[in-house]
């Protein structure tokens, strides 16, 4: 009898279950990727880094001070962390990745802290890939300075 | 457990089941499809969005269909303050009439831009009632951007029709009045008081409108209007009511006459005669309102004068088609050959045939004149009539399958009859008092006959009771089949006057995430935090402040004194899509602001009393939402401390 009950729930349960789609649950992680290897998550799988191209540091510069230093500032801890030496603890291709693709960026691992650490998430600035690779170069131009 | 006890809950679980999908006898939403019909599950889209005028709210709702879910309330009337829409500086003059700021409108009838007679998805028109004007609303951003007035016009109702292919957009009188406007008895209005039909041309590329001339029509009242479309494109068609020119009681004294007129306008003629410079310059004031979406600003320009056609002297003009009892509804078939006129009081539904109204003219069918237009032969231009449909009949939409569908007020239903035939095929209760129906593109070339809204006057038992005012209300019919289904009620924003739908598809792709830093042309927008500052002109006071996650720049200002009027000129720095901020000042005259990623927008605020006040982000933006605020020290008249703004403690420059 108790069987009995017990495949009646289970039918039960199935029924009514059957209208939900499953998700992959955890695919999150909170891994802490070596900085040296973590590229991040986004359209940047790799990007070049030469000779620093002035040109391409000033339009990054620019594209900083109007887009994005309402909350970062190169000489403190602000809104988000402070952008001096970036180039030194994060790949060029994370950078761009949270800086093109936040919201994604912000569920796992390092990215993930960060937001933990500072509750501010990470604006999307609707910045195109050209332009994210220039505040980018303009970092790696701040950063050569003592 | 033993085995009766099981078997028992078994059939008590088995009996609830089958009670829960038929109760009391009635077929339940589940059992009848209904629920299937009408539910979207969550984050699901909607397939139509329905835009719902708000009646005597003044603005213009959308919701989605089939589910009847509420997306937004586009302010265009009436002052909105949830949105700062009339409040801020830069909306206010979107209110500006020739009779000052007008805070509120009645809002009646949206019509969506159309190409080749097919909608377009481009703008909505829609009138104001009350203070003459018709407005457009940009479907890339569903903000209204454009009101103009309409002068020689009272109470604004045979409004805002498009034609084919938005060449013209329609605003026709529902009073006649004097024309100009001037002291005189009230019982002179027989002959003496006349209906401006007014025509304004629409600006292909960027839907500006401008009123081309008027057609100085006798003193009738004008009361709905549709465009021809196909063979009778180029002309427009609008029912009258009060023929007898009553100014007193029309209850009983503009239903005098056995038939009023459907007016028969051939705006093609108009512009023939208007080139030929038969037209006659009026002078005259009303207000133009622009509001352009680089400046984030709205503009008054007025205008002086009017170009006015009179038809009892240009022939050709102007046909009177016989219509009988006060017709109410003037609708257009898909083909452009039904004119379909309901007659409030009419026993049957009246249908005119364009090609024989056609023959009529060449013929010269007349049955004499009024005020010197010819009225043509009622059964020379009679297509036919539906027998006996109902009580009441008010407005007609079409499907894509031939058939009709007309509400009816008083009997309180919607029928469905074919066209051609004029048979009757299907009627279904509304609940209660149906004004208006709508089918998506159902007064266009291509309707899409899938639903069919209809707005309802009276909701009584419908809802929980809230009080001697109910809910307003909607309801939702399936119209694929033979029979129309009701598959939904839901509540509306007041008044659910009438309403326009589109498939979503044609707008979704088009609508507008963030307004872009780099083309905001306000004069005190900042492009950047550095950018933020506080100046100082005499008494006023600007302060150029930028917003993002989750802080304003300056939040801290002193130097502000009693006596002076202080200009927040609020800019948005964020780009990211769905993250405005809003804010608000303790002591302002005025609304919140609720600034668009990119946006600027200002409000003033006239501190009267010494202190030091707050001010905070009225829109949850993040997570320190809460800590997003800021002081003002508010110090005497004529005292001397200095003006200063900070952010973090640091100067802003």
């Amino acid at each position: 009898m108790r069987k009995k009950i017990f495949l009646f729930a289970i039918l039960a349960a199935v029924t009514l279950a059957c209208g939900e789609k499953k998700t992959p649950a955890g695919t999150s992680s909170n891994k802490i990727i070596d900085p040296k290897t973590d590229i991040g998550v986004g359209s940047i799988t790799s990007v070049t880094l030469g000779k620093i191209d002035d040109v391409m540091a000033t339009k990054g510069e620019k594209l900083f001070k109007g887009k994005c230093s309402s909350c970062h500032k190169m000489h403190k801890r602000y809104i988000g962390p402070s952008m001096a030496n970036i180039t030194k603890r994060r790949r060029g291709e994370w950078i761009m990745n949270m800086i093109l693709n936040p919201e994604r960026m912000v569920k796992e691992n390092a990215a993930k802290k960060l937001l933990m650490e500072y509750s501010a998430p990470m604006a999307n600035q609707s910045l195109k890939k050209d332009e994210a690779r220039s505040i980018l170069e303009y970092f790696r131009k701040n950063d050569l300075k003592k | 457990m033993n085995k009766r006890k099981l078997i028992i809950m078994i059939a008590l679980s088995a009996t609830a089941i089958v009670g829960a999908m038929t109760s009391c006898g009635k077929k339940s939403g589940l059992a009848s499809g209904m629920a299937e019909k009408s539910f979207v599950p969550p984050g699901q889209l909607d397939e139509f969005y329905a835009f719902v005028s708000g009646g005597f709210s003044g603005q213009l709702s959308v919701y989605g269909l089939p589910s009847g879910r509420l997306f937004r309330v586009i302010p265009v009337f009436s002052q909105d303050a949830e949105k700062a829409y009339g409040y801020n500086e830069e909306t206010k003059p979107m209110l500006n009439t020739s009779h000052g700021f007008i805070p509120w409108g009645d809002s009646h009838h949206p019509d969506i831009s159309q190409t080749k007679g097919e909608l377009d998805g481009r703008w909505i028109f829609i009138n104001e009632n009350n203070t003459p004007r018709i407005a457009r609303i940009d479907l890339t951003t569903f903000e209204t951007t454009e009101i103009i007035e309409i002068p020689n016009s009272a109470g604004n109702h045979s409004s805002s029709y498009v034609t084919e292919n938005t060449e013209y957009v329609v605003a026709g009188t529902r009073f006649g009045v004097p024309v100009p406007q001037r002291d005189m008895p009230i019982k002179k209005y027989k002959g003496n008081f006349k209906g401006a039909l007014t025509f304004l041309k629409v600006d292909p590329k960027h839907g500006e409108m401008n009123i081309s001339f008027q057609i100085m029509m006798p003193g009738f009242n004008y009361d709905k209007a549709h465009p021809g479309r196909g063979d009778s494109h180029g002309w427009f068609f609008f029912t009258t009511y009060n023929v007898e020119e009553a100014n007193t009681l029309l209850e009983v004294n503009a239903s005098q006459k056995d038939k009023d007129f459907i007016a028969a306008v051939n705006w093609k003629k108009a512009e023939e005669y208007v080139k030929a410079g038969k037209g006659k310059w009026m002078p005259t004031k009303y207000a133009h309102n622009i509001y352009d979406e680089k400046t984030h600003s709205a503009k008054t320009t007025w205008k002086k004068r009017v170009l006015v056609l009179d038809p009892s002297k240009l022939p050709g003009l102007v046909y009177f088609l016989p219509t009988p009892k006060s017709p109410h509804g003037c609708d257009v078939d898909p083909s452009g050959e039904y004119i379909v006129g309901s007659g409030k009081l009419a026993a049957e539904i009246t249908v005119h045939s364009f090609s024989k109204m056609k023959k009529a003219i060449k013929d010269k069918m007349y049955d004499g004149k009024a005020y010197n237009i010819p009225i043509l032969k009622y059964e020379a231009v009679l297509a036919g009539a539906v027998k006996q449909p109902g009580l009441g009949p008010l407005h007609t939409e079409f499907d894509n399958k031939g058939n009709a569908y007309t509400s009816f007020f008083i009997s309180s239903e919607v029928v469905k009859w074919k066209l051609k035939t004029f048979e009757v095929l299907d009627r279904k209760p509304a609940y209660y008092s149906v004004g208006h129906v709508m089918i998506p593109g159902g007064n266009s070339a291509k309707p899409f006959g899938k639903y069919l809204l209809a707005m309802n006057k009276i909701t009584k038992d419908r809802y929980l009771p809230t009080g001697p005012e109910v809910t307003q209300s909607a309801q939702l019919y399936d119209i694929t089949g033979d029979k129309m289904q009701l598959i939904s009620d839901f509540p509306t924003i007041g008044e659910p006057h009438y309403a326009a739908g589109i498939p979503a598809s044609l707008i979704m792709k088009n609508s507008k995430k963030i307004y872009k830093l780099e083309e905001n042309k306000h004069p005190y927008a900042v492009k950047s935090e550095k950018e933020a500052r506080v100046v100082r002109k005499g008494k006023n006071v600007h302060i150029y402040m930028a917003t993002i996650r989750s802080h304003f720049a300056p939040d801290n200002i002193e130097g502000i004194k009693v006596g002076d009027s202080v200009y927040f000129h609020v800019t948005n720095l964020e780009q990211d899509y769905d993250v405005p901020h809003g804010i608000s000042m303790i002591g302002a005259n005025t609304s919140e602001l609720l600034i668009m990623p990119g946006q600027t927008e200002t409000f003033v605020w006239r501190p009267k009393k010494v202190g030091v006040w707050p001010f905070y982000c009225t829109d949850f933006c993040s997570a320190l939402h809460q800590e997003m605020q800021g002081y003002v020290r508010v110090s005497p008249a004529g005292s001397r401390v200095p003006l200063k703004f900070t952010l973090d403690d640091e100067p802003m420059k």
